[in-house]
């Protein structure tokens, strides 16, 4: 399985220097590598290398010895940076805590892009991994003109390459000038899996002990010396105009520094945090605005979106004639909109100075959101410069770009002071763009066997991402006077997709075919959230299995097992079936239910598997989660306990989003507001277990794991829901209310 | 001005006495722990203990506080030398993101101040103001009973050494 790693080009410093320059030598190699194997390159392995291919975009070594390891990927809370510390300790053999990693910023690391889709492992874990590999082979090829051994004599440990004879040479003594800025070769040596000692080990996260004793820890925490404090006012719903503010008695305020109106903008800066808020409310309380009725009825929104015009197109089809159905049955399955809901609302702080922006923001995306503020600020993007700083857990696009885009537009009016700007809990809760809310229909049949004979699988959707790029995508660039137009909405490709998510079904059916009805219209502010598409479409695939495993009379679980080929999907749903305890024609206690799910995240990314046990209270209708069981496989695994903690928070995020959650509004304004109108999981529906199995795939790629349980674990439930009840719920949330209903009660 | 105790030590303080303690915290006396979730104490990221009990900092104003001892999380130890409720989070790595943490830590130390052995349903009734999105609540409780029990062991050690 080490095949494409192991045949590597052996990196030589001699030949290296010989070829008069760094980047004609190493494009040469490539070549030459290329025709040697006939490949295509560049290898899927090599991450973001290909778009950032200099190792010391990655690694950097100083003379005293000291690594700084880069990523342009943020730290969102799921523990990368642990990972990827791990990561570089063990291609470069130095100590895990000797390495240094400095994460996403605009002036420092790659572009990357967004931290997004579970791709820092594959992206900039597999980058890491080999630029690693390639400058420790640089070391040693360096030792060995030095000493005059021959590299292959030579081997590292604790940040020294050692000779046969006991000699050795630190890496700061051997590395010297540009040594380290060569373009990565499209082969590495990497290590064998089965020699390793840092990565698969449960290494404590670094960033813990910081969070847990009160350190500086987020960018809610930053102060910089002369540092005001800033609150915007939002407008009351979307498309409200700003008619009349008088600013002048919120100016006299305590402590007020300047109140911002440009257009539907409204800010206030204050010398202190309470300051501003108090100047804000007054604000708020000063200003009229003229509303308009634009909202759909948030009852009708499954019909309302169907009704819209869509672009249609078919993402999958198979056909065998073949094959003919007995039994057809058809369900629709709906999701509403959903709320990050991140539980510290957004903020950032913005420095102007001598022409450069500076902005440390929670986004996911540094380079992207960069773009969008200095296209918002009309400045060249190299005048602004992003650097992230970590805020609450995300969880997709929230409003951490917009908190970003605002505390620029505030600092711009303060040249010289720095402005720490944060959202209110209704700002985040009002304002953030949704997860979207979808529509799906399947109709299948099945044959004489049992088997599936034919499926249908449609899904109408918006996109489910409006993350910046351009400046239109930003509420400040929005509101402001000379806007900018929130830019047409696109679908994201496929493999990955975004409403389509997960619509391709990974099990095999003679005949099949999947449908995506891309919805441009958007009346509700959407964008990323946590799986994108995938949440639905894995919760309508999975929950159908279990209604046509039903008609067929068949073991859920057997009867996903009869429909898929794919090997490491097999072994995740035997594990997770096997750890549960999960027994053909089994019988759960009474008022409880057993339910199985299963996915590929994107197809392409983890696979996960979960057994759940819920239990229902026949009086009021209630589910609780009792129990769940999962498998996951994402490769290689780095951090075992990282990947545990991913997992276990997919199961119990997801469970919330499925049993509780959907954004409100009426026909003017969201009205979901709070955790009072937007109510999640709280500690009462904790579940008494949740075990994580994994199944470790040494040396294969890194599979990206931190979206992988959220369509599983909804049908999952959904599933054991059907299973108690009796009754089969297609609506999320799957609410105490709608069971009782559905139950009768 | 008034005086205000947090940690131990007296602090002059210079703010409307209709001020939160949360911004008194963060913004005067500079401590990070004590986080801004919601302002209307539905989350609990802002949970400090005033005399011994766990209150929102966020709707407590300053005014309410004259002569209590106000404690943070930054009161019960450091990374180099963390309270038992700060090295059982660690050890049961019970963060994601981290931001509710506070609330949780703060909230479960008061309760093991009161009831060093507490049962599991007790802990859950106990954290149900408090909010985790990212899902870490399993952690979280794992990571309370690692407190009293390490608590109880420390009570242990310091009663044999007396």
């Amino acid at each position: 399985m080490n095949g494409p790693r192991n045949g590597a080009v052996i990196l030589d410093r001699r030949q290296v220097l010989a070829g008069g320059g760094a980047l004609i030598v190493s494009f040469s190699f490539a070549d030459a590598f290329a025709q040697d194997q006939g490949a295509v390159h560049p290898p899927r392995w090599i991450g973001s290398l290909k778009d950032t291919p200099f190792l010391d975009s990655w690694v950097r070594i100083d003379a005293d010895g000291s690594i700084t390891v880069f990523t342009g990927k943020a730290e969102l809370g799921q523990g990368f940076k642990t990972a990827f510390q791990q990561i570089a300790a063990e291609e470069l053999d130095v100590p895990f805590k000797s390495l240094t990693v400095v994460t996403a910023d605009t002036g420092r690391t790659a572009n990357e892009g967004y931290t997004a889709g579970s791709h820092s492992m594959q992206d900039s874990g597999t980058a890491i991994q080999n630029a690693a590999a390639q400058a420790r082979e640089l070391l040693i090829a360096e030792a060995a003109r030095r000493l005059d051994v021959p590299a292959e004599n030579l081997r590292t440990e604790n940040g020294t390459v050692i000779a046969p004879n006991g000699q050795r040479l630190g890496y700061g003594d051997l590395v010297a000038g540009g040594m380290l800025h060569v373009q990565a070769q499209p082969q590495s040596r990497l290590k064998d899996p089965a020699t390793y000692t840092v990565v698969g080990q449960p290494v404590p996260r670094v960033d813990i002990p910081a969070k847990v004793t009160g350190g500086a820890a987020y960018v809610q925490d930053m102060r910089l010396p002369g540092m005001v404090h800033a609150r915007v006012v939002r407008p009351p719903s979307y498309g409200a105009q700003l008619t009349d503010c008088d600013t002048a008695s919120i100016e006299d305020m305590p402590g007020v520094v300047k109140v911002i109106r440009s257009g539907n903008f409204l800010a206030v800066a204050a010398k202190k945090e309470f300051q501003a808020i108090k100047a804000m409310r007054a604000l708020s309380a000063a200003a009229k605005w003229k509303e308009t009725a634009g909202l759909p009825k948030q009852e009708d929104i499954s019909r309302v979106l169907t009704g819209l015009p869509s672009q249609d197109s078919t993402i999958f089809q198979r056909s065998n004639p073949a094959v003919v159905g007995q039994k057809t049955i058809e369900a629709t399955y709906t999701r509403p909109y959903q709320s990050h809901g991140s539980i510290g609302p957004s903020c950032a702080v913005a420095h102007s100075t001598d022409d450069i922006m500076t902005v440390w923001t929670h986004t996911q995306g540094v380079y992207p959101d960069r773009q969008g503020i200095a296209e918002m600020l009309r400045v060249p993007a190299a005048k602004v410069r992003l650097i992230h700083a970590e805020g609450s857990g995300c969880y997709g696009h929230n409003g951490a770009d917009d908190a970003a885009a605002d505390a620029a537009l505030i600092a711009r009016e303060l040249p010289g002071v720095p402005v720490r700007l944060q959202w209110m809990r209704e700002q985040e809760h009002g304002w953030e763009p949704y997860g979207p809310a979808m529509v799906t229909k399947l109709k299948a049949s099945l044959d004489s066997s049992g088997a599936i004979s034919d499926w249908n699988f449609e899904v109408w959707s918006n996109t489910h991402s409006m993350r910046p790029g351009g400046a239109g995508t930003l509420l400040a660039a929005q509101h402001m006077a000379q806007p900018f137009a929130v830019p047409a909405p696109k679908p994201l490709p496929l493999p990955e997709g975004g409403g389509d998510r997960n619509a391709i079904p990974i099990y095999t059916f003679p005949n099949a075919h999947v449908v995506h009805h891309f919805i441009p219209a958007m009346p509700v502010r959407i964008s990323a959230m946590r799986a994108l598409g995938a949440y639905h479409n894995v919760f309508s695939i999975e929950s159908f299995m279990d209604e046509l495993a039903m008609a067929a009379g068949a073991d859920p679980v057997e009867f996903r097992l009869r429909h898929l080929e794919d090997p490491r999907g097999r072994d995740v749903i035997e594990k997770a079936a096997e750890a549960f305890g999960w027994q053909k024609g089994q019988k759960a206690p009474q008022g409880r239910g057993f339910g199985f799910a299963f996915a590929r995240y994107k197809n392409l990314a983890a696979y996960c598997a979960i057994a759940t046990e819920v239990e229902i209270n026949h009086e009021t209708g209630r589910p609780r989660l009792v129990r769940a069981v999962a498998a996951v496989d994402s490769g290689q695994v780095v951090n075992p306990d990282g990947l545990i903690n991913q997992v276990e928070g997919a199961i119990m995020q997801s469970m919330s989003w499925t049993l509780y959650e959907a954004v409100t509004f009426n026909d003017t304004r969201i009205t979901s507001i709070d955790w009072q109108t937007y109510p999640i999981l709280r500690f009462d529906a904790v579940p008494e277990s949740i075990d994580v199995h994994i199944i470790n795939r040494p040396g294969q790629p890194f599979l990206g794991s931190g979206e992988t349980g959220q369509g599983p674990a909804a049908a999952s439930i959904a599933n054991a829901i059907a299973n108690a009840a009796g009754k089969r719920l297609r609506d999320l949330p799957l609410t105490r209310k709608r069971i009782k209903d559905a139950i009768g009660v | 001005m008034m005086t205000l105790k947090v940690n131990g030590h007296d602090h002059q303080i210079d703010a409307d006495p209709d001020t939160p303690l949360l911004y008194v915290l963060r913004d005067d006396i500079k401590l990070n722990a004590a986080k801004f979730g919601c302002g209307l104490g539905q989350c609990g990221a802002c949970t400090v203990i005033v005399d011994g009990k766990a209150v929102f900092s966020c709707v407590t104003p300053l005014l309410l506080l004259e002569g209590k001892q106000v404690t943070t999380l930054e009161g019960l130890g450091t990374v180099d030398a963390p309270a038992p409720i700060q090295r059982a989070f660690i050890e049961e790595q019970a963060a994601q993101c981290g931001y509710c943490i506070n609330g949780m830590m703060m909230r479960a130390q008061a309760l093991l101040q009161r009831n060093s052995k507490p049962t599991d349903e007790q802990i859950r009734a106990e954290l149900e103001p408090h909010l985790c999105r990212c899902g870490t609540h399993m952690r979280i409780l794992r990571a309370v009973h690692r407190a009293a029990k390490l608590m109880d062991t420390a009570e242990l050690s310091t009663g044999s050494a007396q």
